[in-house]
């Protein structure tokens, strides 16, 4: 199989203007007899429902929440990038294309990166017009704060909550469709199986939550946009429904899986305590802005923090880092603060944590202004710890939080299955081995608003489809499918539940697949891997019926899909032997313990194609070029 | 800490549903509302007894899934804070909680605690946008916005549409949620020139969905996680006035 990316040629500034000429269009009167299916409801699956709607497009979407506007993308606290420059602190749309490309270790491909951040700067025009209350300064001009991993002042933000707020803009965008109907809504559903008919996506298969029944839905294209994987470390940032079950599907369908080692541990999250912990919550990177990360310099320091003179405090990012100092990203910071814990500096009971100190900014500041910037996150800190954060330093750690990998596209979003596009984190495709703050609701906006509705058009008058409904024999046997695999989890009525599986393997993929990898581990954790889900087929215990609502069938389907997936990001993990973003080998590492990449070896996406239950897996190369940003060692120093 | 739980047991929303009651113990105070209900539901599984359903996602306090009226308030006993945010040291060591579903005729229940609030994802859809097309907005920053009123608007839409006003109100009133909407649209610029269709339409389609009338017990507000205000309301119905005679 060559991998064609299709990036186009020409000038990097150029490339996404001359491709939309280029792209066949599907003339306004004819976008009727064209029918899109969309999974997913957050930013990109909104997005791209909405703007489709508008279009003309018969459009499907789907969504397991109760309602489109629970989408975990709502979750994001800290804000959006975007190259406006408006405070004319030398911002351009190749700065932020440089910075991207450079944040991610070069594991990304500069067409693609460049696209998004040309594409930045519509994405606030449209958040704005559509009533997003972005922070303004006291001229009514819109605000801007410093994210990780960059120089300038690019990202808008709503309070703690610009998640929220976009994507109830995208939501209200989809609401409009919906109402006006353009788009059928399907909440409650859930995608269970991709439905590829002679070479083309051309529908799924979902069971309706509330009835338990299994639907068939048919189109002309399938969008995925159902989001990242990173629940298969059980406890991590993530909402507790977010599930891989829509990529992994279209997976052993035949969709390659792109980087599916790469995955963002975020570095300020509240720290883990107690065994039945469900899930673990972040601490927006923007409080990197007027916090600074410490631990003491001595070993086993017990005292209070406040009894901790300030020259036995190591601010230690600073200290390494003084041109980005606690700004550096996010993989940069995670690696340190598991460095210092390492080293027996950490605090709190556990001794894995560190500490994040506003005293400073609040002296220089002043309590209202910290309050007014951060005040939603210190209460939520505030709930969870029972400490007050304006008192006492906060105290974080590196928490699983996005996933870089997901399944592979060429420049039109599209997989290597023909029909078949994906969204948002579903997809691998801009953020190399690591992502840089406030740019995943931008990814997720850019693919959905204005990729997707060029780049769908190009498919699909470029096609000719036949007439098909559901009553076509591949949706009866993907529907079988489906149905013998649910029989099959509440026959096996076993003595563990399926969240013990889940944690189980959790720990596996935190301890041996997380912030530090080495090949004992890696090969360790396949073997381990594969003996749990061989014991999660024979004895796990899943009550009830299909044919209802059914919250542990749910999950076990979810968690059978996660016990795979973990198999090949560890195999990922294991073939690519350097250091990137990351994806941390402790086998290549510079003198100062940085990531050590390998360019010679490893500057390719590793794309995985699916070969049959209990079949390794076959390696792709799609191999990745430098024209614009030159490889380099990454510098935050 | 050891609690005794009586919890609303209903097996679809055609059955009768009746109170069960359940033992927890051993649980400490760190653990959340929801992580102490997962415990439970792992104990009821190994007993081959049916675990709770209760809906929830994010955990987070931002995604509005989760619900649940306890001890006959909705999210329970902490003020500003949802229920996925409320931890067991906020209840007293051997104490009974009840728990229901968010109860009103809009809202049915599909399953135990889990009910149907597409209620308002209709309302929404009546009229809760602006109409606005991908592709058509000027420069973001060609309509200056006064910090004053870009933080109301953002006041009300930090409306995470959970219910909880629904649920708290004697009237099942929707007035909160509705609301919060038309303020946040209605105070921006750019949500000002279809502010009357869009209340009107909200409006109409509130009372379709069968939500009561807001008699003023300001119940609503006293429950919100969010702290949306009730000034909101009566921006509504100068809004609606104003639509009404225009």
């Amino acid at each position: 199989m060559v991998l064609d990316a299709k990036i186009p040629s020409g000038p990097i500034e150029s490339k996404w203007t001359n491709h939309k000429f280029g792209l066949k269009l599907v003339a306004p009167s004819n976008r009727r007899k064209y029918s899109v299916i969309i999974v997913g409801t957050g930013l990109a699956g909104a997005s791209a429902a909405a703007s489709l709607g508008e279009l003309g497009y018969n459009v499907k979407v789907f969504c397991f929440q109760d309602s489109a506007r629970r989408a975990h993308s709502v979750a994001a606290q800290g804000g959006i990038n975007a190259a406006k420059n408006y405070r004319n602190d030398g911002d351009s749309i190749f700065r932020l294309f440089y910075d991207t490309v450079k944040g991610g270790d070069f594991r990304a491909r500069e067409a693609n990166v460049y696209r998004l951040a040309e594409l930045s700067v519509n994405i606030i025009d449209q958040c704005v017009a559509q009533g997003v209350p972005f922070a303004r300064e006291y001229g009514g001009y819109l605000d801007n704060r410093s994210f990780g991993g960059a120089q300038v002042s690019r990202t808008f933000y709503a309070r703690g909550q610009t998640g929220q707020q976009l994507l109830l803009g995208a939501y209200s965008a989809l609401a409009r469709q919906i109402g006006s109907k353009q788009v059928e809504y399907y909440p409650r559903t859930e995608m269970l199986d991709l439905v590829m008919v002679n070479g083309k996506a051309r529908g799924i298969v979902a069971r309706n939550l509330v009835t338990g029944k299994i639907e068939s839905h048919s189109a002309d294209a399938v969008v995925l946009a159902t989001g990242g994987y990173g629940n298969v470390f059980y406890l991590s940032t993530n909402a507790k429904g977010s599930n891989t079950t829509a990529i992994w599907r279209a997976h052993k369908k035949g969709a390659l899986f792109g980087n599916p080692c790469f995955v963002q541990i975020h570095p300020t999250c509240i720290p883990v305590k107690g065994e039945y912990q469900s899930k673990l919550t972040l601490m927006s990177e923007s409080l990197r802005n007027d916090g600074r990360v410490w631990v003491p310099k001595a070993k086993g320091d017990k005292r209070h923090p406040g009894q901790i003179p300030e020259n036995e405090r190591d601010y230690y990012l600073e200290r390494v880092y003084p041109s980005f100092g606690n700004l550096v990203p996010r993989d940069v910071a995670s690696r340190a603060a598991k460095k210092v814990c390492d080293e027996g500096r950490g605090v709190g009971s556990s001794g894995q944590a560190v500490y994040l100190d506003f005293a400073d900014s609040i002296k220089r500041l002043g309590k209202d202004k910290i309050k007014e910037r951060y005040g939603n996150l210190f209460d939520m800190y505030h709930e969870i710890t029972d400490e007050n954060p304006y008192e006492v330093p906060m105290r974080i750690f590196p928490a699983v939080h996005y996933t870089m990998g997901g399944l592979w596209v060429d420049y039109n979003l599209m997989s290597n299955l023909p029909g078949l596009f994906v969204l948002g984190e579903a997809n691998f495709s801009d953020h190399g081995a690591n992502r840089l703050g406030a740019s995943a609701l931008m990814q997720g906006l850019a693919d959905g608003y204005f990729v997707i509705p060029s780049t769908i058009g190009g498919y699909l008058a470029g096609e000719s489809f036949e007439k098909l409904d559901t009553s076509h024999e591949a949706f009866k046997t993907a529907e079988n499918e489906v149905k013998e695999r649910i029989s099959k989890l509440l026959a096996i009525n076993g003595k563990e539940t399926v969240d013990y599986y889940h944690r189980m393997l959790g720990k596996i993929m935190w301890d041996n697949v997380g912030m530090g990898r080495n090949e004992p581990g890696l090969k360790e954790a396949i073997s381990k891997i594969r003996a749990l889900r061989d014991e999660f087929w024979q004895n796990v215990k899943v009550l009830g019926e299909g044919e209802e609502v059914n919250q542990s069938l749910e999950k076990a389907g979810r968690v059978a899909d996660f016990l795979e997936l973990a198999e090949l990001m560890a195999q990922d993990a294991l073939h690519r032997r350097e250091s990137c973003g990351g994806h941390f080998r402790e086998e290549s590492q510079t003198p100062e313990n940085e990531a050590l990449r390998d360019d010679e070896n490893f500057a390719y996406v590793a794309a995985w194609e699916y070969q049959g239950e209990g079949k390794e897996e076959v390696l792709h190369k799609e191999p990745l070029t430098f024209e614009y940003v030159k490889l380099t060692q990454r510098s935050y120093k | 800490m050891n609690f005794s739980l009586k919890v609303w047991r209903q097996a679809n929303a055609k059955a009768a549903g009746e109170f069960k009651t359940y033992k927890v113990n051993d649980i400490t105070e760190d653990t959340s509302f929801l992580e102490m209900l997962d415990i439970l539901n792992e104990d009821l599984i190994k007993k081959n007894e049916e675990p709770i359903t209760f809906d929830h996602d994010c955990r987070e306090g931002i995604c509005g899934t989760c619900s649940l009226y306890i001890n006959g308030r909705p999210h329970g006993p902490k003020n500003l804070v949802t229920t996925c945010q409320l931890f067991m040291r906020s209840f007293k060591d051997g104490e009974t909680i009840t728990i229901e579903p968010f109860r009103a005729k809009p809202f049915p229940v599909l399953k135990d605690l889990m009910v149907d609030r597409s209620a308002f994802d209709r309302i929404i859809q009546a009229g809760g946008f602006i109409s606005v097309s991908t592709g058509s907005a000027p420069d973001g920053n060609s309509i200056p916005i006064h910090k004053d009123v870009v933080e109301e608007a953002m006041d009300a839409a930090q409306c995470i549409g959970c219910g909880a006003c629904v649920a708290a109100c004697k009237n099942a009133s929707a007035m909160l949620f509705v609301s919060a909407k038309v303020s946040h649209l209605g105070l921006l610029p750019q949500g000002k020139v279809e502010r009357l269709e869009r209340v009107l339409n909200m409006v109409a389609q509130m009372d379709e969905e069968g939500f009561g009338s807001c008699t003023n017990t300001y119940a609503c507000e006293a429950e919100c996680p969010k702290g949306i205000s009730v000034t909101n309301i009566a921006r509504l119905n100068r809004e609606f006035l104003a639509a009404t005679f225009s």
